[in-house]
C-alpha cells in the first residue's frame, strides 16, 4: 500500500528493516504508549489518495469557490491595496539568486542581495524623509510595535500613546508585543471627523509618555493634523512616530517633512500582491540621531581594499550576536524577498510614477465620494482623505444586506468598519487605486442609486 | 606601549577609571579596556545634569568587536561630557586618560571610592 505514495522517501522494505532493527513487529507498535481512547479521537478520516491529475482538478474546483479581484470589482483597502504591479517586478524578484526570506548569514559573499537591500533602504529613506532605514521587518504591525520599544529605549520612558485611528489590528499587535516589557498603552480618541482629537491628546499626554503613534493617512483614510500632534509630542519630550502608506507620499508630504522621529509602515502597497492579506513586509526608518537604537539588519555601502564599491551589514553592535540580551531587538530575520520585490517595484515606477498613481487614486476616490454623497440615504464621513473614505449607509440598510447585494453584482464594496469602531455604525471603508477604472466607479454608483431607490429614498 | 595611569586615579573591575580633581572627577575607560575593545567607533554619552547612582549605566561604548556599557564607579551628577567623542571616538584608543575622557561629575562622596582599586592594584588585577 505504502509503495503507492511515490513521494515518501522510505519504501516498505526500508520500514520493515528499521522495525526489525528495533525489534517491533509493525509500525503501530511505535505508538503503543499513546492511550487507545486518545488515539481514536485523533483518527484521521482521510479520503482516498488522489493521483496528480485528480488532485489538480480537485484543487481547481476548490479554487473556483474563491472570489477574487480579477473577477470582481474590488474596493477593499484598509492597509492592503490592489495597486497594479508591472510584470517586470515578479520576473526579477523570482530569480533564484534572490530566493530567501533572510538577510544572508554569510553576507559579504552575497553582494547582489546586499546591494538590493541597500537600494531598498535608500528608497525607503526617500519615501519616509528619514536618514536611515533598516532591511525591513515582518510587517507594518510588528514594525510599529518595534518603534514603540525603540522610543521607550531612547526616552527611558515606559508608556506610549497610540491613536484610536491607527489600524485596529496593529493596535492589537502593539498590545500583545508590549505586554511582556510592561509598557503601558493609552489610546488617544478620535473626533467626529475621524481624526485624532488633539485637545484630548493634550490632556492625555504625561511625562511618562515615550511616543505618540499615529497613522498617515489614518485607518479611516483621513489626513491627521500632523503639525499639531508633532508639537504636542515634542513639547512633552516624546517622540513622534508615524505609520504611513508609502504610496500616499506621491502627493502628501513625507513624515520627515513634518517632524517625525521614527517612520514605519506596511510595504504591501509597494508591489506585493494582496495574497489574502499577507505576507508582505514592514519598513522602518528613523533620523540619524536614533540610528543606533534601530532594530533589525542594516546594509551599508563601503569600499573594499582595492577601492571598489562593496556592501556590508553595518551597525551590527546593535544586534543580538554582539550585544546579547541588550540588543535593540531579537528580530534578526525579515521579509527580505518581499522587500526586494518592492525594491524592484519602486525602481520600475520611479518617483514620477508614484506621483501619478497617488494622484489618480486620490482623484478617483474623491470623485466617487462626491457622487456617493449626492445619493439620497448615503453619505461620507469627511472629504479630508487620500484614497479611501468612510461611506455611511442609509439607516434602513444593514451592512450585511448591503454587502450581499453588492456581491451579487460582483462588487466587493469595502471593509465593514463598524466591527472595529462602535462609534462608526453602518460605515464601510471604500478604497480606490489606479486599478479602479472609471467604469467600475459608475457601476458602483449606479448600484448604490438602485439601492437608494428600492429603499424609497431616491 | 603602556600608558601610565595618572595620579589620584582609581579603577574599577569593570575597567572604568575615575580621576579626582578636587570637587570634580573625570571618568573614562582604562587603557587596558580600550585595547581590549579594539577600534572604538561610537560612544553614547549621557546628558549633562543627569544624576546617577553608583553602579548605574551612564553610557555605552561600541567598538568594531563589541558594545559595552559604562558603569558609574561612584554616585554623582554629570557636569560636562566630552562632545568631541561624538565625531572622534578613537580618542579613547589614542589617549584615554586625557583627550579621551568621557564625562566629568560632581557631588560624589569619597566613601564611594572604597569599592574601587588603586592604580597599582588595578594593574595587578589585569595581570591575573
Amino acid at each position: 500500500m505504502l509503495s503507492n505514495y511515490n513521494y515518501l522517501p522510505h519504501t516498505q522494505e526500508d520500514r520493515a528493516q528499521m522495525l526489525k532493527e528495533i525489534g517491533l513487529p509493525n509500525q503501530e507498535d511505535l505508538f503503543s504508549n499513546i492511550p487507545k481512547d486518545l488515539k481514536e479521537c485523533f483518527s484521521l478520516f482521510l479520503p482516498k489518495a488522489y493521483c496528480e491529475l485528480e488532485l489538480q482538478s480537485r484543487m481547481l474546483e476548490l479554487a473556483k469557490k474563491n472570489i477574487w479581484n480579477g473577477d470582481y470589482i474590488s474596493f477593499l483597502g484598509a492597509g492592503c491595496y490592489d495597486h497594479y504591479i508591472p510584470s517586470i517586478v515578479e520576473n526579477i524578484a523570482s530569480k533564484v539568486e534572490f530566493l530567501t526570506a533572510y538577510t544572508p548569514y554569510q553576507p559579504e559573499i552575497s553582494q547582489g542581495t546586499l546591494q538590493a537591500i541597500y537600494e531598498f533602504q535608500s528608497m525607503i529613506c526617500s519615501l519616509t524623509g528619514m536618514d536611515v532605514a533598516n532591511a525591513s521587518m515582518y510587517d507594518g504591525a510588528t514594525a510599529t510595535a518595534e518603534a514603540v520599544l525603540m522610543a521607550c529605549r531612547i526616552t527611558k520612558r515606559t508608556k506610549a500613546i497610540i491613536a484610536r485611528t491607527l489600524n485596529p489590528e496593529t493596535q492589537d499587535v502593539i498590545k500583545t508585543y508590549l505586554n511582556g516589557p510592561e509598557i503601558d498603552i493609552d489610546v488617544s480618541p478620535m473626533n467626529d471627523e475621524g481624526i485624532t482629537d488633539t485637545n484630548k491628546l493634550k490632556e492625555l499626554i504625561t511625562k511618562e509618555v515615550a511616543c505618540v503613534v499615529i497613522q498617515m493617512p489614518n485607518f479611516l483614510g483621513n489626513i491627521e493634523d500632523v503639525k499639531k500632534i508633532e508639537a504636542i509630542a515634542h513639547e512633552n519630550g516624546s517622540l513622534f512616530v508615524v505609520s504611513m502608506n508609502p504610496i500616499s507620499v506621491g502627493i502628501l508630504k513625507t513624515p520627515g517633512q513634518y517632524g517625525a522621529d521614527i517612520v514605519i509602515g506596511d510595504g504591501q502597497p509597494l508591489g506585493c500582491n494582496m495574497m489574502y492579506g499577507g505576507p508582505a513586509f514592514g519598513f522602518m526608518a528613523c533620523t540619524n540621531k536614533f540610528m543606533r537604537q534601530l532594530p533589525g539588519r542594516i546594509a551599508g555601502a563601503t569600499l573594499d581594499k582595492n577601492g571598489n564599491t562593496a556592501y556590508t551589514l553595518t551597525l551590527q553592535t546593535r544586534e543580538q550576536h554582539i550585544r546579547r540580551e541588550k540588543a535593540t531587538s531579537n528580530i534578526c530575520s525579515n521579509q527580505a524577498l518581499c522587500a526586494l520585490t518592492s525594491c524592484v517595484y519602486m525602481s520600475a515606477i520611479g518617483p514620477k510614477g508614484l506621483k501619478e498613481l497617488a494622484n489618480i487614486s486620490f482623484q478617483r476616490a474623491h470623485h466617487l465620494a462626491t457622487k456617493i454623497n449626492n445619493i439620497p440615504g448615503f453619505s461620507i464621513l469627511t472629504e479630508n482623505f487620500f484614497n479611501e473614505f468612510i461611506m455611511i449607509l442609509p439607516k434602513e440598510l444593514s451592512e450585511e444586506t448591503f454587502n450581499n447585494k453588492m456581491l451579487e453584482l460582483k462588487i466587493i464594496p469595502g471593509i465593514n468598519v463598524s466591527s472595529y469602531f462602535e462609534e462608526l455604525p453602518r460605515s464601510i471603508l471604500v478604497s480606490i487605486t489606479e486599478k479602479n477604472k472609471l467604469v467600475d466607479l459608475y457601476l458602483f454608483i449606479s448600484a448604490l442609486k438602485d439601492i437608494s431607490k428600492s429603499l424609497g429614498l431616491g | 606601549m603602556t600608558i601610565e595611569i595618572p595620579n589620584n586615579t582609581y579603577c574599577t573591575k569593570s575597567h572604568e577609571y575615575i580621576t579626582i580633581e578636587g570637587d570634580t572627577a573625570i571618568l573614562g575607560i582604562t587603557h587596558y579596556a580600550a585595547e581590549q575593545l579594539g577600534e572604538i567607533v561610537y560612544v553614547e554619552l549621557p546628558e549633562v545634569g543627569t544624576e546617577f547612582l553608583k553602579g548605574d549605566i551612564f553610557g555605552t561604548i561600541e567598538s568594531v568587536k563589541a558594545a559595552s556599557e559604562l558603569y558609574m564607579p561612584v554616585a554623582g551628577k554629570v557636569i560636562e561630557i566630552n562632545e568631541t567623542l561624538t565625531s572622534e571616538p578613537e580618542l579613547i584608543n589614542d589617549d584615554c586618560y586625557t583627550a579621551g575622557w568621557i564625562v566629568k561629575i560632581t557631588g560624589f562622596s569619597q566613601d564611594d571610592l572604597i569599592d574601587t582599586l588603586s592604580s597599582a592594584d588595578y594593574l595587578n588585577h589585569i595581570e591575573e
